[in-house]
């Protein structure tokens, strides 16, 4: 490495929705993620700041946070690749209430999950038959490109849709309500359609595709919310929901 | 409260969809005022004549390659959208933003152009 | 926005795809041939197309300008979505007389 900086200084959000940045030195290692950074500050530095993390290998989502402006999942941000001359500023993800530091609190998030109707609605009993599900099938291809959403939230902090209206469900929710809508098995698609064509609803998203670009899964909300728009609009002109 | 510095809002789509969103408003301003003009034409072709003589200025004309251009980009951006939502997802998305300034910026120049 | 606006606010754009192209096209034209009102009249008054496309045009850009500023208001002022719609109504409801008088204003 050419550069012969030892340290780094990095900002972090302290407080709840009002607070500060405050600045901490730790030592720059060659390779050091985003997480590392906060957890140095947290074990050496400072025992106050609060922070969430569980896997820290990229499969849960608990991390993430804004850094340098951007929502990421820091245990998968090398600081070699973010940090401006040796500085970084890390704060809690944007759109979502700040319980302190940079910890959000996850809640509005999952309430536009189950408003947007995320949830499986089984169609059978164990004594039914298994419905065969082909993997070729274009309903379950549309299904499986969107399905590996882990609810890390990091799209519904990229979308300025979500900071402009309190009402949008957000691409997380309707991307999972894309995912049920292609779901043969599901059994709740009346109402789901119906939860995801009134406002706050699918019809919101203006494809700014913030969502898309961020997506650590590299998932594409954006193009399950059209799919979306596709099928209310269909329903709609066919009169199955009234709007 | 939190930095609103979001990194992202200089990525190409992002600014292609703020260029629809001014477009479209300043063509709603615009319009009932464009309506009034040829409404003039109700009292007789005199009014209308001397208001076309008005828009003759340098300033006018520029300012009609302008809403033309507000115009063309409002279009070709709503055109992407459409796309977007009733076919198959592609990508391009980008290119196919700037391509849209583009054609527009021309279009606006080349009526720029002809009318001096 | 709800499905039933958005369907309208789409198909409202689409309508006025190839109005607009017909429009930037007269546009050129009237220019080139540095046309004075009674040259523009004498087209337009007593046009049966005229009438109907422009006045197409009209009521597609009426609906369409009106859904999408509702949905501006939502975003970036402090209107409910209940004032938004009723301030995007009367926007709409003005911009249809204005039109529609407009083209009445050249085609009668």
């Amino acid at each position: 490495m050419s550069d012969a900086r030892s340290e780094l200084t990095v900002s972090l959000w302290r407080g709840a929705q009002q607070g500060r940045y405050k600045s901490y030195n730790v030592p720059l290692r060659e390779n050091q993620t985003v997480l590392d950074v906060v957890t140095f500050v947290q074990r050496h530095l400072d025992p106050t700041l609060s922070y969430r993390f569980a896997c820290r290998v990229g499969v849960c989502g608990s991390c993430a946070m804004t850094v340098n402006g951007r929502p990421r999942w820091t245990c998968r941000t090398h600081v070699s690749s973010v940090a401006k001359a040796g500085r970084l500023e890390i704060g809690p993800l944007e759109n979502l209430p700040v319980i302190k530091d940079l910890a959000t609190d996850m809640r509005p998030f999952f309430e536009k999950w189950q408003q947007a109707k995320g949830a499986f609605e089984p169609s059978k009993t164990r004594h039914d038959a298994i419905d065969a599900i082909r993997p070729d099938s274009p309903a379950r291809i549309a299904a499986d490109a969107a399905i590996e959403c882990i609810n890390c939230g990091i799209c519904y902090a990229a979308c300025d849709t979500v900071r402009w209206n309190t009402d949008y469900l957000g691409p997380a929710a309707l991307n999972r309500a894309w995912t049920l809508v292609n779901d043969a098995r599901d059994a709740g698609n009346a109402a789901r359609l119906a939860a995801v064509a009134g406002s706050g609803g699918c019809h919101a998203c203006h494809s700014h595709q913030s969502c898309q670009e961020h997506c650590p899964q590299a998932l594409n909300p954006t193009a399950s919310i059209a799919g979306l728009k596709r099928r209310t609009a269909a329903a709609y002109l066919k009169g199955e929901i009234k709007a | 409260m939190t930095t609103r510095r979001l990194a992202h809002r200089t990525s190409v789509l992002w600014v292609a969809a703020l260029v629809h969103r001014l477009s479209g408003l300043a063509l709603a301003i615009f319009l009932p005022l464009h309506f009034l003009a040829l409404g003039l034409a109700i009292r007789g072709e005199a009014q209308l004549e001397s208001f076309l003589r008005w828009s003759d200025q340098p300033l006018v004309k520029v300012a009609e390659s302008g809403l033309v251009f507000l115009l063309v980009v409002h279009m070709l951006g709503g055109l992407r959208l459409l796309l977007i939502e009733n076919l198959d997802w592609r990508d391009g998305q980008k290119e196919f933003a700037a391509a849209a300034a583009g054609i527009s910026a021309v279009v606006a120049l080349i009526l720029l152009v002809r009318m001096f | 926005m709800n499905v039933r606006l958005y369907v309208w606010q789409r198909a409202t754009a689409a309508l006025m795809l190839p109005l607009v192209l017909l429009h930037v096209a007269v546009i050129f034209y009237a220019t080139r041939r540095g046309m004075t009102a009674a040259d523009i009249l004498a087209r337009t008054r007593g046009s049966v197309v005229w009438a109907a496309l422009y006045g197409t045009f009209v009521i597609a850009a009426a609906i369409h300008a009106a859904i999408g500023l509702r949905n501006v208001l939502i975003e970036w002022s402090p209107l409910s979505e209940r004032g938004a719609g009723m301030f995007a109504m009367t926007f709409g409801g003005a911009l249809l007389l204005l039109g529609l008088y407009a083209v009445a204003a050249v085609v009668l």
